[in-house]
């Protein structure tokens, strides 16, 4: 996980500068600190290549978002970070992925254990229909094996402190979860997911279905978790992705075109493609 | 010459609905054909003796089909043992497993299993259990019917299945969930109520076949005190009775008809029930 040579970020003098210092900006890629790093990655499905060579390094406990036009290979590439992608059947993966050094695609590694430290939330919010709120909370946790009443109760209830719910559903945990609201329930989605402790969190779009009330209140959660998870999202929303994150990467026709700190590709993009996309030229 | 036109429409249009409402009114009048004749018919012999009493002897009044409507039960019992588990199972694995060129002659063989005349499984489990056991039984009677529930519940639990979200199993899978664990716990227990409608459905069709209990079950005039000797059961009671020549043993089989035909009504109404708020879960 050196810096390669390829990087399309440009060299940053602050870099050097504060190589000493213990605190960082977030802005401020450092390999050793990367959580996730992908290495020429790739994915078919069938014979359609719809991510191309991806090399990127994610750093942690900042946000990361993944911006470009649809169909551009965003989510196929949040995908692959969890290893999603081996349920479908005809998909292929190839090329590197480390989760804090290691390869998850290592032989001895189970998908499932991956899964654990990476959390996702999903476009649309899906919180289990036949489930309360609080049973939804603790469901990955029941279903990995913990019994102990005391500890579910404490981890659901810190979940939900978290993920900003909790004053409006302590006295209602027991109600079915669909009976909240969009926001609410994409809320609780984050929740579930924060519940199993991942160490980075995976967001698809997770706020494109709500309305802009529900959106800053999702925005403000992100900004909050990026404290102690590594977050990266996907996202259509360019001024979202300005307003949240602290590094940007664009893919276009499953390419990666430009990486780096958000408030430079936003404001001096290095490649014309990058620059006619954020200011809408196309897209 | 412009409304003569439309006169013509009009009583073109008019004959065409009438057309239909006939139609329509044809399909559901065998309904309430069969229902008035069995009512009229059978209502007469319906008493407490009738539920309570075993048959009597020709010539002898009264006595009832207690035997047979306990024999019914047990004969659905043992057929919901191997019919359900492989049932569901198997619609499991359609669903969820499986790849599409295997899953595509399961789905074949199933269907055509569906339209395998009741006649011909009789035969098939008269040569596989009656005979190397030399006695007809209540054990044959079970194992038919079980065998015709399989596919159908296997078709109907896979289509259920089928109608849970992506999105939920994506869900659970991104939780670190194992699949199995994600399958059972979230997938099925969502689509449960469907499962159970497909199970009923699959009882009440059986529970009124007679043709493949005439040699596996056999039927019995007694109580059955061990389930490796025949059994009655109420459509075979039913057609003893109503092909004898005496009028009290005609009268009962009307009974026994109306008794038969109430179960399956009742089944099909609960099911109705339980299917009625089956979408109101779903968002």
């Amino acid at each position: 996980m050196t810096n390669e040579p390829n990087r399309l970020r440009p060299p940053n003098p602050a870099v050097a500068n504060a190589a000493a210092a213990t605190e960082q900006r977030p802005t401020v890629p450092v390999s050793a600190s990367a959580a996730i790093s992908t290495r020429e990655l790739s994915v078919f499905f069938g014979n359609d290549q719809v991510l191309k060579k991806v090399s990127l390094e994610v750093p942690a406990k900042a946000v990361t978002a993944i911006i470009g036009p649809s169909g551009c290979g965003k989510s196929t590439f949040l995908r692959a970070l969890n290893r999603m992608h081996d349920l479908v059947p005809n998909a292929r993966v190839e090329g590197k992925i480390q989760l804090f050094g290691q390869d998850i695609f290592a032989p001895q590694i189970e998908p499932v254990q991956i899964r654990r430290r990476i959390g996702m939330v999903f476009q649309k919010s899906n919180p289990f229909p036949t489930m309360s709120i609080a049973e939804n909370v603790t469901v990955g946790l029941r279903l990995n094996g913990l019994r102990n009443r005391a500890s579910l109760t404490e981890r659901m209830e810190q979940a939900l402190v978290m993920s900003a719910l909790w004053d409006e559903v302590k006295d209602r945990l027991d109600a079915p979860a669909v009976s909240l609201s969009g926001g609410q329930q994409q809320r609780l989605c984050i929740a579930r997911a924060l519940a199993v402790q991942p160490e980075v969190l995976l967001m698809d779009e997770p706020a494109s279905a709500l309305d802009p009330l529900a959106t800053a209140r999702i925005e403000d959660l992100i900004l909050e978790l990026k404290k102690d998870y590594t977050i990266i999202i996907v996202t259509h929303n360019m001024q979202q992705a300005a307003r949240i994150s602290n590094d940007t990467a664009f893919l276009y026709l499953g390419e990666l075109v430009e990486f780096g700190p958000t408030s430079k590709l936003f404001t001096r993009p290095l490649k014309k493609r990058t620059e006619d996309y954020v200011t809408g030229r196309f897209g | 010459m412009d409304t003569a036109n439309h006169r013509r429409r009009k009583l073109i249009n008019n004959l065409m609905q009438a057309l239909t409402c006939i139609c329509a009114l044809c399909v559901v009048a065998p309904l309430f054909l069969v229902f008035y004749h069995v009512l009229k018919s059978g209502l007469s012999s319906v008493n407490w003796a009738f539920f309570t009493q075993l048959p009597k002897p020709v010539g002898e009044p009264g006595g009832g089909v207690a035997n047979a409507i306990v024999g019914t039960f047990e004969l659905l019992a043992l057929a919901s043992v191997i019919g359900v588990p492989i049932g569901v199972l198997g619609g499991i694995f359609l669903s969820e497993y499986g790849s599409l060129g295997w899953n595509w002659w399961i789905r074949f063989g199933a269907d055509v299993l569906n339209g395998v005349p009741s006649i011909i499984w009789g035969m098939v489990v008269y040569a596989l259990v009656v005979l190397p056991t030399k006695r007809f039984s209540a054990f044959a009677g079970g194992i038919v019917l079980g065998m015709m529930m399989i596919p159908l519940i296997m078709r109907t639990t896979e289509e259920v299945l089928r109608l849970v979200p992506v999105g939920y199993r994506e869900a659970a899978l991104a939780l670190g969930i194992a699949q199995w664990r994600a399958i059972l716990q979230i997938v099925v227990r969502t689509a449960l109520k469907g499962i159970v409608t497909g199970v009923l459905l699959a009882l009440a069709r059986v529970a009124g076949e007679t043709a493949p209990l005439l040699f596996t079950a056999f039927g019995n005039r007694f109580w059955n005190h061990h389930l490796a000797d025949p059994i009655a059961a109420l459509p075979l009671q039913i057609f003893s009775y109503a092909i004898s020549p005496y009028e009290d043993w005609n009268k009962q089989a009307w009974a026994g008809a109306l008794v038969l035909l109430m179960f399956v009504a009742i089944i099909n109404v609960s099911v109705r029930l339980l299917t009625r708020d089956r979408f109101s879960a779903k968002s």
